[in-house]
């Protein structure tokens, strides 16, 4: 008797994303980036195919995060600068994409105004030429007159733009359909929530196939599990068919881990867990390593060693 | 949920003068309205209108003259299939064969050949079954059939056959206990179909007894129904008892979403 086919089949693929575009396409990048794609389960190549692996976004921002010492040594004096930042992510750390955090436009750090925001955003499109994303400070007030203005300066490079939430979305999808960027779909830690915001940027006519979703990110013991599970459920139900969940998605690891206790806290107040210097970039490697298996397609990451054991990972994987 | 829209069936008075008269736009009007209400099949029905296959045909390409929704052929007859089948530019779901084994072996091979789907009745030579135990024997019957023509059980949707709860009371029960057994035949599961409209058959209440009947049905894992897909609380029923069944997620608008 022959031995029973037990793959799993599904009938829907994920929706391929380009971020980037070209000179023949408009824009300035060397190369473009494209995930999603596939219609298996992470790394299940035997059931189905994965067309394009995940990537990871080197995390830089107009104004140097809250950090320990531990990752801005690593990262070097750079950090002050987000071009040379972006230039260091890209040629030293080989990363795919630059995430372009503008932190300094929240009213409660440096409330930097739309022109000076979007100047950073030109300096680094000039500075480097692998595809970017331009995300928000999070304030939906400020994002709303910021974005625009970035947007508008990014514009024919096909960025991805974050981000669209139930608070801003026409906004956002207005700026992106006018600059022909892509969009962030936000929905904090919640899948109903996302399905959502996925149906309000469909009625205000922005195409799901140039989204990518972001359930939030929760950092290693500060919630993955949760996230883990809404995006393999997410994963599951867009390859059955639900096109409102066939998203490829994106994780903040850089962003999250470097908030945790575990990551941040020096040998002398955690006695036990290990000098800091291995521990912080390991805390992220294991988030994102994580991630990955969930279904993850971009990742943003920070220190240099945790990008390193992830691109690592990932060629072994794929 | 497979959605299969009843309407372009020769027992509607509409339709059958259609046919006779060659009206292309009435079917095509129908082909519309329930593509526009997202039939996921369109069941095309000669009824006693005719018994000529270029009269099926014809109805089919009037179809997909308007649109491109696959068509459920709602005929036993090989004679009336081989010719209907390859009139159809998606694979089609044959409506449907019994579970004797000379019929199944009539139909299945021209079935099989065309990569189609067929409704199976779990019905035999003895009549309509008037248990679970009954209908369930049969579906074995009709699942080995399925096998040995190779087909997969995604092309097979076992239909436990409804009977009108007015004057069979006793039968509803059955029916759902039967379809709930359905699902365990294998893994992937086969479909689970079923005639609705039977169960409201000289009822005064047929919209309500349909979707309480769907409802229950879907818990006993119902994933495909032949409908009045123009009927949109039972829609809006169908949608929500597969969120209580956590067969799709949900969201504020999951309603508006569908409609769209």
């Amino acid at each position: 008797m022959a031995v029973p086919d037990v793959k799993e089949k599904w009938s829907n693929a994920i929706n391929a994303v380009t971020i980037g575009a070209t000179k023949d396409e408009g824009g300035t990048r060397a190369s473009t980036v494209t995930v999603g794609g596939q219609n298996t389960l992470p790394f299940m190549t035997f059931e189905g195919e994965c067309p394009n692996k995940p990537v990871i976004a080197g995390y830089v921002a107009d104004t140097v995060p809250d950090w320990p010492d531990v990752l801005k040594n690593a990262i070097g004096d750079e950090i002050n600068s987000p071009v040379e930042w972006a230039q260091k992510c890209v040629q030293d750390f080989g990363v795919d994409l630059i995430c372009l955090k503008l932190l300094s436009a929240d009213p409660n750090i440096n409330d930097a105004s739309p022109e000076e925001c979007a100047k950073t955003v030109k300096a680094v499109l000039e500075a480097v030429d692998v595809p970017l994303i331009i995300w928000g400070c999070d304030d939906d007030d400020k994002d709303n007159v910021v974005m625009p203005e970035c947007s508008q300066a990014a514009r024919g490079e096909n960025c991805l733009l974050g981000s669209a939430k139930v608070s801003n979305y026409r906004t956002m999808v207005a700026i992106c359909k006018a600059d022909k960027h892509k969009v962030i779909s936000e929905a904090p830690c919640d899948i109903n929530l996302g399905k959502q915001v996925n149906i309000l940027l469909q009625d205000a006519d922005f195409d799901l196939k140039d989204v990518i979703g972001y359930q939030t990110t929760g950092a290693l013991g500060y919630g993955l599990d949760y996230i883990y599970t809404i995006l393999e459920r997410a994963r599951i139900t867009g390859m059955q068919g639900d096109k409102l969940m066939a998203m490829p998605q994106i994780c903040d690891i850089g962003g999250e881990t470097w908030r945790a206790k575990e990551a941040v806290a020096d040998d002398d107040i955690l006695p036990g867990w290990g000098k800091l210097a291995k521990r912080g970039p390991m805390w992220e490697a294991v988030c994102a390593g994580n991630y990955l298996q969930a279904g993850a397609d971009i990742l943003v990451m920070a220190h240099p060693e945790a990008i390193k054991i992830m691109q690592q990972t990932i060629t072994k994987l794929i | 949920m497979i959605l299969i829209g009843e309407r372009i069936n020769a027992g509607f008075k509409d339709i059958k003068a259609a046919i006779e008269n060659k009206d292309g736009d009435v079917i095509k009007e129908w082909a519309r309205k329930q593509t526009d209400k997202k039939a996921t099949y369109l069941d095309v029905n000669l009824g006693t209108a005719s018994n000529k296959p270029e009269d099926l045909c014809w109805m089919i390409e009037m179809v997909q003259e308007e649109v491109d929704t696959p068509i459920s052929i709602d005929n036993n007859r090989p004679a009336m299939l081989k010719e209907a089948i390859p009139v159809c530019k998606k694979p089609p779901l044959v409506n449907s064969t019994l579970a004797i084994d000379e019929k199944m072996d009539e139909l299945l091979p021209l079935v099989a050949e065309a990569g189609a789907s067929i409704i199976g009745l779990v019905m035999d030579e003895t009549g309509s079954p008037k248990n679970s135990d009954k209908r369930i024997e049969n579906a074995g019957k009709i699942f080995a059939k399925i096998a040995e023509y190779e087909m997969s059980p995604e092309q097979l949707f076992l239909d436990p056959i409804v009977m009108p709860l007015k004057f069979m009371q006793e039968q509803a029960q059955e029916i759902l206990k039967a379809a709930g057994q359905f699902g365990l035949f294998s893994d992937p599961p086969c479909h689970i179909v079923c005639g609705l409209s039977n169960i409201s058959n000289g009822t005064t209440q047929k919209s309500l007894i349909n979707r309480t009947f769907c409802t229950m049905m879907i818990a006993n894992g119902l994933d495909a129904v032949i409908l009045d897909v123009m009927d949109d609380e039972l829609v809006n029923a169908i949608l929500t008892a597969e969120l209580i069944m956590n067969k799709s997620i949900y969201a504020d608008s999951y309603i508006e979403a569908f409609r769209r």
